[in-house]
This record gives structure tokens, sequence and C-alpha cells, in this order.
């Protein structure tokens, strides 16, 4: 018999204290952001289905014009790794493996990320090189309205790991440090979600035979 | 014309400056309405200086994170910005009932008028005084010491403040879209309005929105997690019951708006094609997402009226709710049903047939809830002893009006009729028959009802009853008319109009107005009296209304730690209960040290970043706009490194406060319904006759 | 109660991984090969996506059906029950718009 799950995602367990009754209402009330965060997506996805078609290209380059499936898939498999490097830092830091294993992992997972980042401008560089670029058309708008919306949203995570390896170092492993990182657990994977959608609907959705 | 200082800010930005180049009688009353903001802002500021009121404002109530602060702080705004929008109301009468003639605005300042009046009543005047009111309400209600996030609490409310901010300044800086509060492209694109206007209403309502869903995710996550021992969630009173379902709809519609208006941003300032005329843009989709919020929204708006009233009904009959279950479940589904019911606002903008049937039937379909709580309401009033004190009497205008507009509505979920009114007077008309009777008067109502609990001395009521009278009246010389004028296809949003026919209920729609605008006068004066007598309206033992709940078991105001010592709940209508049994104002067996979240600056921060960050876009003043925003980010990411943010107030301190309460209550008169508008009310309640408080369930 | 040690939980975010990376190769594959065409093709993609997400959920973010708090549950099917309300209420409004305009 295990410990019932008080929030989403991995549990700190009851080992953590008040950290992880803490944890219930914080990661709760973060879990109901991503949420929203989730429609935001949504709806973007679908205002994106509603230009995939030649109206909305107007006559213009489509994706099969612009978009590189070996890239793609690269990205793909440098996210799903940093979804495995963030669990094991999440996992270390409740398994309290220390301030050290868990910045190695966290430093892996925001390593991937920034290649996931630099792949993906990359692949915007070629686009605007062949002019699928959103002054274009109303398809190319929803497109670079839906990727770079995830890639900013990479970004924050990139940026927010940096912030919490200072803190760790700062602080120490003090309960709301630790609540941090489980939030920013949930946000990492929950990108890895959405590219999931990405990929599955605007690459291999445009690509398709 | 831009420069890399100032944007595209000029001389010619400043209404004041171009009412002097050019004094058309509509110029001059924008350079008026931008006189009144000056004036006013500088007269706020030499009063604070006079009065030596900085220290105070920014120690208590600027950097506070006590949800009863932000809500009085929501609240007055709210009430602040009603008056703005109520002038423009009436200004726009005025001009319609002048209107065959020409009248004496520009149409283009007209649709100014109406775009602001639209935007700033629901984002900046609804909006704002629900959060106030929920705010401050909630927690006591559940037995809780604050928020569950008490700091994005006071963000949430400086981002509000800010999306206020921006409209105001948009009366002296620039000028504000002329598309509507919804604020349609092509027509709000870059080619057809490429000024200011349209670019403070997205920044405004965004950043306002963003504030609303970290509301959302408050209340919920107070309800869900913050309740005191013993309160289940069919122990709760029916007005939180209500604050989850808006906050669902916070939660969950805000976010198309945010999509649709940074979609219309990205068309605006970087040339994107969403909404555009040309190259595969499909404005329709614009209207499929303002929608998807705009529905839910007003909803937001009227549910949580819907809990007021069940408050102040059960309580002004000295009765239980009645149909506590099935009030329960008609919100929820009202909740939800508003989410499947959007493309009722443009039915006839080319759908097939099927779909327009499809979403009729289920815009019909809401009327069966509501009506469900309509005669739950009434049934609590059956058999009660009803006092008709002035929340009753905004229930009662409530109750005839609501009504009557909630069956236009269902007349409008006609597709077949609503092709013949779309967008003439008659739709105007439905939704303001909604929105007066149905959400304005419900917070007059809370307002009135919970104002003694927050300053701990009652509304004066006779002036109070003037107000809710003229409100009835007023909304009802307005609004009524205004059905006849659509049904004779007299558009909305016009102007002038040619059809002498017209003119009599346009006169009869402005004596409306002027009872309006004294309607907001009596409020205004009921304050200031209010506070002048506020010795001869105490009633500081806190129970002045004979409550059910438990924000009524603690002073008035109450302590900045609410309850000295949690409640323990048994029963729905614990309060209640306990003063029937005998067992209400029990002294504790012990009380604790209580710790409290300190007060913090972030909340003002973000609300001067944002707002310079908002004007800043809407200027293209870019070195300003990544200035501010990164000076917001930094202070937020700053902030979280400050660890124990927390005082501890010592149980000493809350045993002495508590037990002297105590004291005074054991020494007050209980005071029956008779006198409960009479100055021997300290706000300790006598049980009239026991007998008929039927048993808990 | 004994919580499960550190290596069992590891090997579930492997499981996971390993899940993930099949359901990821497997479209990629289809597409990159042209193995499938048309319609078929696009709900097979479909519903690996759904899959994955599912394995996404479930060995990443411990959505459990049996261990979860009553309320992380609702949420998620809540939501889940919107956006199926929006994104298809979308489609088939802009989808009808379009064969009539």
């Amino acid at each position: 018999m295990s410990t019932p799950n008080l929030h989403p995602g991995l549990n700190l367990g009851t080992r953590h204290g008040a950290a992880h009754e803490g944890a219930e209402t914080i990661v709760f009330g973060f879990w109901i952001f991503l949420m929203s965060d989730l429609v935001i997506f949504g709806l973007v996805f679908a205002s994106y289905l509603t230009v995939a078609n030649p109206m909305g290209m107007a006559g213009g380059p489509g994706p099969a014009d612009a978009f590189d499936l070996r890239s793609v898939f690269i990205q793909t498999m440098i996210l799903l790794t940093s979804s495995l490097t963030f669990g094991f830092a999440t996992l270390a830091m409740r398994h309290e493996h220390g301030r050290k294993t868990i910045a190695v992992w966290l430093g892996a997972s925001l390593l991937l990320g920034l290649g996931f980042l630099v792949m993906e401008l990359r692949d915007f560089a070629h686009m605007i090189e062949v002019g699928a670029v959103p002054q274009r058309s109303g398809f190319w708008s929803a497109f670079w309205g839906l990727v770079p919306l995830h890639g900013l949203h990479v970004t924050i995570g990139c940026l927010w790991i940096v912030v919490m390896l200072v803190q760790m170092a700062v602080l120490g492993l003090i309960p709301v440090v630790k609540t941090r990182l489980l939030r920013l657990g949930l946000f990492w994977h929950f990108l890895d979600l959405i590219w999931v959608a990405i990929f599955s609907i605007v690459y291999l959705g445009g690509l398709m035979p | 014309m831009s420069n890399a200082i100032l944007g595209r800010l000029d001389l010619a930005s400043l209404s004041i400056w171009r009412a002097f180049e050019n004094p058309t009688s509509s110029e001059l009353i924008g350079a008026g309405a931008a006189m009144l903001v000056i004036v006013g802002g500088l007269a706020a500021v030499i009063l604070l200086t006079w009065f030596r009121l900085w220290k105070p404002l920014w120690r208590d109530w600027l950097t506070s994170v006590d949800h009863k602060r932000i809500g009085i702080m929501y609240c007055a705004l709210a009430l602040i910005m009603l008056a703005r929008g109520v002038i423009e109301g009436a200004l726009m009468r005025t001009q319609q009932a002048f209107g065959l003639h020409g009248g004496f605005l520009a149409p283009d300042h007209f649709s100014e008028l109406f775009s602001t009046h639209g935007t700033i009543m629901i984002f900046f005047v609804a909006m704002p005084f629900i959060a106030g009111v929920i705010n401050y309400v909630m927690p006591l209600q559940i037995g809780a010491r604050d928020m569950a996030f008490p700091v994005m609490n006071q963000i949430s409310l400086g981002l509000t403040a800010t999306g206020a901010a921006l409209v105001m300044i948009s009366l002296v800086l620039g000028e504000f879209s002329t598309g509507g509060w919804a604020n349609y492209p092509p027509y709000t694109g870059a080619d057809f309005q490429p000024g200011p206007g349209p670019d403070y209403w997205i920044w405004a309502i965004v950043l306002a929105g963003i504030g609303t869903t970290l509301s959302g995710i408050n209340f919920v996550v107070t309800i869900y997690k913050e309740r005191a021992p013993g309160m289940d969630f069919l122990r709760m009173p029916i007005f939180c019951w209500t604050v989850i379902c808006t906050s669902i709809i916070m939660i969950f519609a805000l976010p198309p708006l945010t999509v649709a208006a940074l979609m219309l941003a990205a068309d605006r300032y970087l040339d994107f094609h969403f909404f555009t005329n040309d190259l595969g843009g499909n404005m329709m989709n614009y209207v499929n997402l303002f929608w998807l919020f705009g529905h839910p929204e007003v909803y937001l708006l009227v549910i949580p009226c819907y809990g007021i009233f069940s408050e102040v009904i059960s309580t002004f009959s000295g009765k239980r709710i009645y149909g506590y279950m099935s009030m329960v479940y008609a919100t929820m589904s009202i909740a939800v049903l508003s989410f499947c019911v959007w493309l009722h606002h443009f039915f006839t903008m080319g759908q097939s047939a099927s779909i327009n049937v499809a979403f009729g039937i289920a815009s019909m379909a809401i009327a069966v809830p509501t009506g469900i709580k309509v005669y739950n309401w009434m049934a609590t009033l059956f058999r009660g002893r009803v006092r008709m004190t002035v929340p009753m009497i905004y229930a009662t205008g409530f109750f005839y009006l609501f009504v009557v507009g909630g069956l236009t509505g269902v007349m409008l979920a006609n597709p077949v009729i609503s092709f013949q009114v779309h967008n003439t007077l008659f739709l105007v008309a439905h939704f303001h028959n909604v929105i007066i009777p149905g959400v304005l008067f419900g917070l007059l109502a809370g307002y009135h009802y919970w104002f003694p609990k927050a300053f701990g001395f009652r509304l004066h009521e006779g002036w109070g009853r003037a107000a809710a009278l003229l409100w009835i009246a007023g909304f009802s010389f307005t609004f009524l008319p205004l059905y006849w004028l659509g049904l004779q296809g007299m558009p909305r949003r016009s102007v002038t109009f040619s059809d002498p026919a017209f003119q009599p209920m346009m006169w009869l729609a402005l004596f409306g107005a002027a009872l309006i605008v004294s309607a907001l006068g009596c409020i205004a004066v009921q304050l200031w009296v209010s506070i002048r007598k506020r010795d001869q309206l105490a009633v500081p033992l806190g129970d002045p209304w004979n409550g059910r709940s438990l924000e009524w078991s603690i002073p008035a105001p109450p302590p900045a730690y609410n309850f000295a010592v949690l409640p323990q709940v048994s029963v729905r209508d614990d309060f209640a209960e306990a003063k029937a049994d005998g067992r209400a104002y029990a002294a504790p067996g012990q009380y604790e040290d209580i710790e409290m979240p300190d007060n913090t600056a972030i909340g003002m921060i973000v609300c001067v970043c944002s707002t310079l960050l908002g004007l800043a876009l809407v200027f293209w003043i870019w070195w300003l706009a990544i200035l501010s925003f990164a000076v917001m980010i930094l202070a937020l990411i700053g902030r979280t490194f400050r660890v124990n943010a927390r005082h501890v107030i010592p149980a000493a301190e809350i045993a002495a406060e508590h037990r002297a309460w105590l004291a005074r209550i054991e020494a007050a008169p209980a005071v029956d319904r008779l006198e409960e508008t009479h100055e021997r009310n300290l706000g300790r309640a006598v049980l009239e006759r026991p007998g008929r408080l039927e048993a808990a369930q | 109660m004994t919580d499960p040690d550190h290596r069992s939980e590891a090997r579930l975010y492997l499981a996971g991984f390993g899940l993930a990376l099949t359901l990821t190769l497997i479209p990629f594959g289809l597409v990159h090969w042209r193995l499938m065409q048309g319609r078929a093709l696009a709900i097979t993609i479909a519903v690996l996506a759904v899959a994955q997400i599912v394995v996404h959920l479930r060995y990443f973010l411990h959505i459990n059906l049996s261990r979860q708090k009553r309320e992380d549950l609702q949420l998620i099917l809540f939501t889940v029950l919107l956006l199926a309300i929006m994104a298809f209420g979308t489609l088939w409004i802009m989808g009808n718009l379009a064969t009539r305009m």
C-alpha cells in the first residue's frame, strides 16, 4: 500500500514533512494554471487547423516547402530525453540524493532544452529563407503563432531551471525551493506533452502523403 | 510619425490639444473628460498630501495582502469606474435623444463612447466588483484566514488596476478603439485603424485578463484546500458554490480572449494574417474565439450575483435557502452550459441553419436551471418573515426585471427571431435587462449587505432605498423603450436616426438615464452620510442582519486573522444553528499563535510596470516596453529569493482582542428584526421564533 | 505503508520513456517511408499521439486513476471536456463557414 498522491506529478512523500504537505495546495494551483495554458494551446491548435488548407495558404509556400522532418524528429528525441532527465532530477530530490545530483540532472535537462531551441531556431531561419513567413499567409501566421508559442514556453522553462539552480545554491533545499522544483517539473513535462501534439498535428499532419 | 524616444506620441495625441485645434462640441467634450482625469488625479495627490495619507495608504492598503483590504480596493475601483461608465451611457442617451437632427457628438466620438462604455462596464466595473465581493466574503464564509495565494491576489488587483488605468489614460493621450467592446477585425486591424485605439483595448484587457485568470485559480484553490474543519462542500453557503462556478469560468473562458486579442495584436504589430481580409486571413475565427470567451463571461458576471441574492433572500426572509441541492446542480449546469452556446452571438454570420439550431437549443436550455433558481428563491421567501431592507428592494427589482430579460433572451436564442432583431436596440435592451437587474442589483445588494461587516457601520437605509428605487425606475425607463425601438428596426450603435417616430421613446430613455444618474448620486450621498453618521450606524458586534453563515460570527470589521480560533463546522448554516442552539459566541478553550503573510510591494511594482508596458506598446515606445517588462520580471524573480515573509501574531494578543469582543457581546442588547435598522442594533441578533428554524440537514 | 524505492521509480520513468519513444518512432516512420496514406494515416497518427499523451500523464505526471486526489482527476477531465467542446465547436463552425463562403 503506497501513500496516496496529494497532488499531480511526483509527490515528495511524507519523509519531506512540511514541504510535502504544503505542496498540495501550491501544486494544485499550478496544475490549474497549466490547464488554462492547455486551453490556450488548444485554441491556437484549433485555429491552425481552420487555416491548414489551400485557402489559408493563399497560394504561398506550404508545409512541404518548409518543414524538415529529420530536424523535427531530432528535436522530438531531445525533448523526450529532457523529460526523462527532469524526471530523474525530481526523483533525486524525492529520495534526497543531494543538491549536486539534482543539479546535474537539471543541467542535463537545461542543455537538452537549449539544444531543442537551437535546432528550432535553425528551422525557423530556413523557413524565413523559403518565404514561409507569417506575413505571407494565414496558414503561416497560424504556424508562427503556435510553434514559437511552444518555443517561448521552452525558453521560459530553461530560464526557470537557471533560476532554480541559483536558488538551490543560495537558499538550499528549503521547502519552497522543493515545491518550485515540483512545479517546474510539471511545467517541463507539460511542454513535452504539447510537443507531441505539435509534431503530430503540425509536422506529421503537414507532411503526410 | 514616430521617433525613438516617444514612439508615435506627439502633440496631436493629446485630446486637449486636438480640442484646441478643432473646437467642435464633440472635441470639447472629449477634452473636458481629459481635464476631469487630470484634475481628478491631481486632486487625489493633493488631498493625500494635505491629509498626510501617503504612508497609511502605502502601509495599510497598497502593500497589503489581506483579502479583505484587496476586496475593498477592488470594489472602490469598480465604483469609480461605474461613475465613468454611467456618465458615458448618459452622454450617449443624450446624443440619441437629439439624434434626429444630428445631435452634438461626432460619429467617431460616439463609437468611442460605446466602446469604452462596454469595455469599462464589463471589465472594470462588473468584474472588479465581483472579484472584490468574492475576495472579501468567500474566505470568511468557508472559515479561512486568507486566500490560498495572498501575494498572487495582490498582483491580480494590480493587473486589473493597470487595465483601468490604460482606459482612463486613453481619455488624455490618443483615443480608444471605436470598434465596440468586442473589437472585431478587420475594422480594428492595422488597415482600417492604424491609430492607438484598438491597441489600448488589446493591452487593457490582456493585462486585466491575466489578473482575472490568476484570481480564478486563487478562488478555486482556496475553496478546495482552505475550508475550515467540518466545512464540507455541501455545508458551504450557496454563494461559495457560485464562486466555484465563477472561478471555473475565469480559468477557462479568459484563455480564448487572450488568444483572440494577441492574435489581433500580431496582425496589427507584426503584419500577421490571422484576421485580415486577404492572404488567407479568417476574420470569423476572431468572432468565434471572442464569443467563446464572451458568452461564459456574462455568466461569470451573473452567477456570483445569483449567489449574493441567495444569501440576501435567505437572510432577509429569516429562512435557510430552499432547495440547496437543486441550487448547486442548477448553478453547475449553468456554468457548464455557458460554454456550449457562444454561437448565438453571431447567428447571422453565415453558418448553416443546422448549426444555428443546435446552438439555439443549447441557449434555450440555460433558461431551465435559471428558472429552477428563481423558483427556489421564491420558495425561500414563501412563509418567511420578509424584511424589505435595501438589499431586498434590489432583490425584488431583480425578480421582476431579470425574468423579463431572461425571457427576451430565450426569444433571441431562436435564430429566426435573432435574424430580425440582431444588432438592433432590442439586443441592447436585452443584455442591459439581464446585466443591470442581474449583475448590478446583485452587486449593489451585496455592497449594502456586507458593508457593515467590512467597516463596522451600516449604510444609511433611507438613501439606499432612494438609490434602489431610482435604479429600478431608471433602468425601466431607459431600457424598456429600447425593446420597442429595436422591434421597429432601429439599429444599435447609431449616432443619429431618421425616423421621427422613434423620438418619443428616445426622450423616455433620456428621462430614465437622468434617473440612473440620480441613483448613482444617491449611492455617493449614502456613503457620505453613512460615514458622517457612523457612530449611530455602528454595528461592531458583527451580526446586524441575523445572518446564517460564518462571516457574521466575527467582529465588524474583522481582525486581520479573521477567526481567533478556526471554527469547527458541523452543519449547513452553522452560525444560524449555533445561535438557535445557544452555542454561539462560546469562548474557545485555547488560543494559539497565528502566522500571517507580510506586506509586499510586488503588486504595486507589477501594476506600475505593466501600465508603462501597456502604454509603451500602444504608442510604440519600444525602449520603455522592454525596460518595464524587464523590471517587472526581475522584480518577480527577485521576490522569489525572499524567504519567510510571514509574521506571527501572539496568542495572548488574539486572546485579549477576542475576549474583549465577547465581553461586549455579553453586555450588548440583542436586537430583534423590528429594530434591525435602528440605532440600538449594535450587531447582536436575537432569534425571534426559534421554533421556526427547521432542523439542519 | 511503504514507498517504492528509488530504483523501481526510476524504472517506471524509463518504461515511460521507452513507450513514448516507440509511440514516436512509429508515426515518424510511417510518414517518412510513406507506409500509409490519407485518412487511415491521419487516424493512426492521432491515436498514437493520444496514446503517447496518456503515457506522459501516467508515467511522467503520475496521474493515476486510483491513487489520485479526486479534484486533480476531475480537473483534467473537465479541462479535456471543455477543450473538446471549444475545439470541436471551432472546427465545426469554421468548417461550415468555409463550405458556405
